[in-house]
């Protein structure tokens, strides 16, 4: 019986791993100078910006592969990857019309229709497919407001001001080997500006999609919450079913002013590789917020499915006095997936308050670990954290870790920090199978309602999704 | 013994105490009734010192002296001594260990030489059986593990080893069965002398019936808005909070 | 490596005479040992396991080495005399880095005579291993962590003699077996020693080791425990620091568990200048308990890190550990714990806590507890806490005429409390609550003489 849920699951498994048959424009495979100045000419870059990427490129010639995390990574050929693909069509469609209908049936296959009748209300969409962005919805609704929500691209070239007060000011090149690299090749995203006092109507979000074979996709996303402003914001990624390994290697910057609330929501499910681990996507990603202003507020909230391996550590930097950063996290692996992942909250401003939830769940002969930092700086005067890790163990070839770091340089704060490790409770599913409900039922449930005080962080729509998730990507992992 | 005039108190700027007037004599005792919120915790709060609260306004003076320029423990040592409502768990420090600190640093502050060890266990029997506090919860960390009878048991054995001049009773009866009413309140009655006085703060008339006070006063929204002899405590049993609130025209 | 090459030096001077004043069974590994060092170098806080505690600048002082093994023209025997009731211990010493003989002294008493005739060893290691070569030869380096850790190569390379204990299958030492390591010298001086403590199926042994300085110069001592614990064996390890801020102190404690085996690790830190334990427990043998519990306090601008591994290599094995600081001044406290649970470690249940208490703005706390786990079938948890004294707590003592200062030092002894009550031999556990209380209200002196046994 074990055998047939086995089966019967596993065929469903990953349902974003088609690939669009459309004509790419890919540049040579490789990586140096040339490279990069190629990048930047087809993105028609000031020449700051090509600076920046050239000084990162040297950089991180100088660096080498971070190893200290709790993961097994296999040697990166750096020179066989594709650094830039687009999809071949209008540079720049001005409306829907002019955009190549097979990315249209693309993405409404993801589910995210790009026709904005069609669309969820209360959603804008930038829908980012390699290495640009192919179309950001109710662009004009939200201008009226004076929030600037367009692609990376289309921002260097209408804000430069913007862009150059804020690229980097969270994550300098200089932060990371990863960081780097970025810095130096990185392709679109998303760019995000709330005035001051604007509470943004819709949730705002980014769809990544990787489709050419061999690429690399290297996203760069800014959002800047001016005084007294909230906008809350979602990622969504998936890639194609392929058997070699791919690389994402994103950053992610956030600036929050006085007040200002962001929301950060993503659920990531990267293509994970198949049953016995091969292909799948390296996913390396930078994110971090810096809350500046007093009173500011940020909420990481990450539904973590996807991946061959993930390196992730969504940080706060919490300057402004009484800011606060939250962190809520659920992190699943199976079959071999690899996760190190975590937070990192640095308490700098008095009575700043930062709360860490982090739900592990690893099954088949995946590693799931958490790591995190809490730093309080000697004047962070009232500083107070809380931190809760559990991790849920199900099958016995995997392995679930917990590496927190605590950091105290104050003598009136508070830092507390809990973690269990635990398997699947027998008794539940046993009382669950007594009422007819089998064992994969069980197990999504039981998995759903250990995670849901991360899901009902997210938002509604996101939430439906994520808890689907969890499901399919454990199905096959109990007997 | 103890004269308060106009206090003002408040909480993180939330003023909570609005100028309070009282005078309590040797041998009195007094009841402090009013609903939720009004103000009735803050002011035992204030009384001995708890460093949450801000004075902003006002005088209290016990025997003469500046209650409000003593520190939390020399108001205790000057004979003040408060009944927790909600009495802190010690985990580690054993009450032996802390009542023998707490006699001994009154002594001191008396000038009298620090008790010895069999003479100090000898009084804490006597003072057990006055509350009939189990002999185990002694020997166990203050409050820690205790019902909540057994920790308002234990406040009422805790006055009787310091004997204070002034006893305030901060809702003692809450959380509690009828005979652990009884015995807090016999506890209490057996202590009363023509030299303390007591005050007894509580929000129901329940624990009057034990400990009869001799007047009765009712606060709110952080004043004293009335006070008469034990039969106005019958009198709101029976007519509830909202007459008080009518006949101040609310 | 410039440190590094001080010492280098020595061993490629002297290296022979080290060897010639120490046993065959010791010197087999030496050079090897050496060798590892020469590539490894001190650990530096590049390292992770070493982030926070400098370990390497603390070599950079010119430490004599005593290899020529010179005796100390004292007799602690005679200067530290048991005067506690009840304490009642076999009493055995290191000065600096030798073994101390005395003539007259509790190695030739008759309870240790007793001992001998049930098969017990009792003594130096070097002359042990000169002894019983086979039977040192079997344990000696075999658990502790020569391989990646710079400072265990070194004292391996450098160690010359210490303290050996054999307990014999089901022979039981009632009287706890006491170890003073005393620092005692005219001018800055290195001790380099190494322990080995063998219990066999059924044995039963309870040892406290205790660190005093006696001097005013700089000393640094690096010692190795290694600790076999037989099937069913009962062992309890005790240490107790109370040395003063220039000492250096790094102790690395190895200890391997086989089935059913008990052991209770508990070591106390009052008054130290820079100390980094290193406490590693394997549980190899299934039924295996462990409980791991420490304690530090500190102020001025001591150091204590205690870096801990407790190792799950079988199923149904149970650890619990427990470490609290408090920490004054511009102290720093470092606790790394790390317990892995190994693939097929079925059953296991391991919990670990660390809570701190600081109580100045310039102490500073670096917690990392760590759980690696492999097996599905566990119960695993940890906690971490820093924090300060419970200003509820506080404000109830006072309203009880408890002057501020007595209600803090009351709670601070509360707050050690769990640790202390974790010590199984009644004389020694009233012991360490007095000593603790007047390490709060400051009476205690830094070390000048045994504690344990003489205030």
């Amino acid at each position: 019986m074990e055998e047939n849920i086995v089966d019967k699951v596993t065929q469903g498994e990953y349902k974003y791993g088609f690939v669009t048959d459309i004509e790419t424009e890919i540049i040579p495979k490789g990586l140096n100078e040339d490279i990069i100045r190629i990048i930047s000419k087809k993105k028609e870059e000031p020449d700051w910006l090509l600076d920046l990427r050239l000084k990162a490129y040297r950089h991180w010639c100088t660096l080498k592969m971070p190893h200290w995390a709790h993961l097994n990574i296999p040697e990166i050929d750096y020179q066989n990857i594709y650094y830039f693909a687009a999809p071949k069509s209008n540079p720049a469609p001005k409306d829907l019309s002019e955009v190549d209908p097979e990315l249209i049936k693309t993405f409404n296959k993801l589910g995210i229709p790009l026709e904005e009748q069609k669309q969820l209300s209360g959603m804008a969409v930038d829908a980012v497919m390699d290495s640009i962005s192919v179309k950001t919805t109710y662009k004009e609704n939200l201008a009226e407001l004076g929030i600037i929500f367009c692609s990376f691209s289309e921002a260097v070239r209408d804000y430069p001001d913007l862009v150059r007060q804020y690229f980097g000011s969270v994550v300098p090149y200089t932060d990371n080997f990863f960081a780097a690299l970025n810095s130096a090749v990185f392709s679109d995203g998303s760019f995000i500006y709330i005035p001051k006092g604007v509470r943004c109507p819709m949730e705002l979000s980014t769809y990544f999609r990787i489709n050419a074979a061999q690429t690399g996709q290297f996203e760069r996303t800014l959002i800047i919450a001016d005084d007294d402003s909230y906008v809350s914001y979602l990622e969504g990624c998936t890639a194609p079913m392929r058997d070699e390994n791919q690389l994402h290697a994103a950053i992610v910057e956030l600036v929050v002013h006085d007040r200002a609330e962001i929301k950060y929501s993503t659920v990531q499910n990267w293509y994970p590789g198949d049953k016995q681990g091969k292909g799948g996507i390296y996913n390396f990603v930078t994110k971090r917020a810096l809350c500046k202003g007093d009173d500011s507020k940020i909420s990481w909230t990450q539904v973590e499915t996807g991946s061959a391996i993930t390196w992730k550590y969504p940080s706060c930097i919490l300057m402004g006095n009484n800011s606060v950063g939250e962190f809520y996290s659920v992190a699943v692996t199976n079959n071999y997936q690899q996760a190190d992942t975590g937070t990192k909250m640095i308490h700098i401003g008095k009575n700043t308050k930062s709360h860490v939830v982090s739900k592990g769940i690893s099954a088949g002969h995946s590693q799931n670990s958490y790591r995190g930092l809490v730093k309080i700086s000697q004047k962070a005067d009232g500083a107070r954290n809380f931190s809760q890790c559990d991790s849920l163990l199900l099958g016995d070839k995997c392995g679930a870790h917990t590496f927190p770091y605590m950091d105290i340089h104050n003598d009136t704060a508070i830092v507390e920090h809990e973690a269990t490790t635990s398997k699947i409770n027998e008794d539940q599913i046993f009382y669950c199978n007594q009422r007819g409900i089998s064992n994969e039922d069980a197990v999504g449930l039981i998995v759903n309602g250990y995670a849901k005080e991360v899901i009902n962080k997210l938002p509604m729509e996101f939430a439906v999704e994520a808890q689907k998730l969890l499901s399919i990507s454990l199905e096959n992992s109990v007997g | 013994m103890l004269e308060i005039k106009n206090l003002h108190a408040s909480i993180n700027g939330k003023e909570i105490l609005k100028g309070i007037n009282l005078t309590v004599k040797p041998g009195e005792i007094h009841a402090i009734m009013g609903p939720n919120g009004s103000g009735k915790s803050t002011l035992s709060s204030v009384l001995t010192g708890n460093p949450a609260f801000q004075v902003t306004e006002g005088e209290v003076h016990f025997y003469g002296k500046n209650l409000l320029e003593l520190s939390p423990e020399d108001r205790s040592r000057e004979g003040v001594f408060l009944s927790f409502q909600y009495p802190v768990e010690i985990p580690g420090v054993s009450m032996v260990n802390f009542m023998r600190t707490a006699v001994n640093e009154h002594r001191k502050y008396k000038g009298l030489d620090p008790m010895s060890a069999s003479d100090f266990l000898k009084l804490m029997r006597e003072k057990k059986d006055l509350v009939e506090l189990d002999n185990k919860l002694a020997n166990r960390s203050v409050n820690e593990g205790f019902s909540g009878g057994e920790k308002k048991r234990n406040e009422i054995f805790q006055m009787a080893m310091l004997e204070p001049r002034l006893s305030i009773l901060d809702e003692t009866d809450s959380g509690l069965d009828i005979d652990a009413l009884r015995i807090v309140a016999n506890g209490v009655n057996k202590l009363k002398s023509k030299d303390n006085a007591s005050i007894v703060i509580t929000h129901y008339q329940r624990l009057l019936d034990y400990i009869v006070p001799d007047f009765v006063h009712v606060l709110y929204k952080g004043r004293i808005v009335k006070s008469a002899g034990k039969e106005l405590a019958l009198e709101l049993e029976e007519k509830g909070y909202d007459w008080i609130k009518k006949e101040l025209g609310e | 490596m410039e440190i590094e090459q001080s010492y280098i030096k020595i061993y490629k001077d002297f290296g022979q005479l080290i060897k010639d004043n120490s046993a065959e069974v010791m010197n087999r590994e030496r050079d090897k040992a050496f060798a590892r060092f020469e590539e490894l170098g001190f650990p530096t806080t590049k390292l992770e396991d070493y982030k926070h505690t400098d370990i390497r600048s603390r070599y950079a002082i010119d430490f004599g080495m005593n290899i020529r093994r010179v005796e100390f023209p004292i007799n602690p025997y005679s200067v530290f005399k048991c005067d506690v009731p009840g304490i009642n211990s076999h009493l055995f010493f290191i000065v600096n880095d030798s073994f101390y003989h005395d003539p007259q002294g509790d190695t030739t008493n008759k309870e240790i005579e007793d001992l001998i005739s049930q098969g017990v060893l009792i003594g130096s290691l070097k002359e042990h291993a000169e002894k019983q070569p086979d039977l040192v030869a079997k344990y000696y380096g075999k658990a502790a962590n020569v391989q990646n850790d710079g400072s265990v190569a070194f004292n391996a390379a450098f160690a010359q003699d210490g303290f050996f204990l054999y307990v014999p299958k089901n022979v039981v030492i009632e009287k706890p077996i006491q170890l003073i390591n005393v620092m005692r010298a005219t001018t800055d001086t290195m001790a380099n020693s190494r322990n080995l403590i063998v219990l066999e199926e059924g044995a039963k042994a309870k040892f406290l080791v205790c660190a005093h300085t006696m001097d005013a110069c700089n000393f640094l001592s690096n010692r190795v425990t290694e600790v076999f614990v037989g099937k069913n064996a009962s062992y309890e390890h005790y240490k107790l620091e109370n040395t003063s801020y220039n000492m250096t102190n790094i102790g690395s404690l190895y200890v391997e568990q086989s089935e059913g085996s008990n052991v209770l690790v508990n070591e106390m830190t009052l008054h130290n200048g820079f100390t980094r334990n290193n406490i590693c427990i394997n549980l190899n043998g299934e039924h295996a308990e462990a409980l791991l519990c420490g304690m530090a306090i500190g102020d001025k601008e001591e150091l204590i890190d205690n870096t801990t591994a407790i190792n799950h290599n079988v199923s149904h094995c149970h650890s619990k550990e427990l470490y609290k600081y408090v920490l004054n001044d511009k102290a720093t406290g470092v606790f790394a714990g790390r317990i892995l649970v190994k693939q097929d470690a079925q059953k296991t249940e391991a919990y670990q806590s660390n809570k701190n208490l600081c109580a100045t703005k310039d102490a500073h706390v670096y917690s990392k507890p760590q759980l690696e786990i492999y097996a599905d079938d566990v119960k695993c948890s940890h906690g971490a806490t820093t924090g300060q004294i419970d200003d509820n707590a506080l404000f109830y003592m006072r309203s009880r005429g408890i002057s501020e200062r007595e209600a803090r030092m009351l709670l601070m002894l509360a707050f050690t409390n769990d640790v202390i009550e974790n010590i199984s031999v009644e004389a020694l556990k009233n012991r360490i609550h007095l000593l603790v209380e007047k390490r709060f209200r400051g009476e205690l002196s830094k070390c000048a003489g045994c504690i344990i046994c003489k205030e």
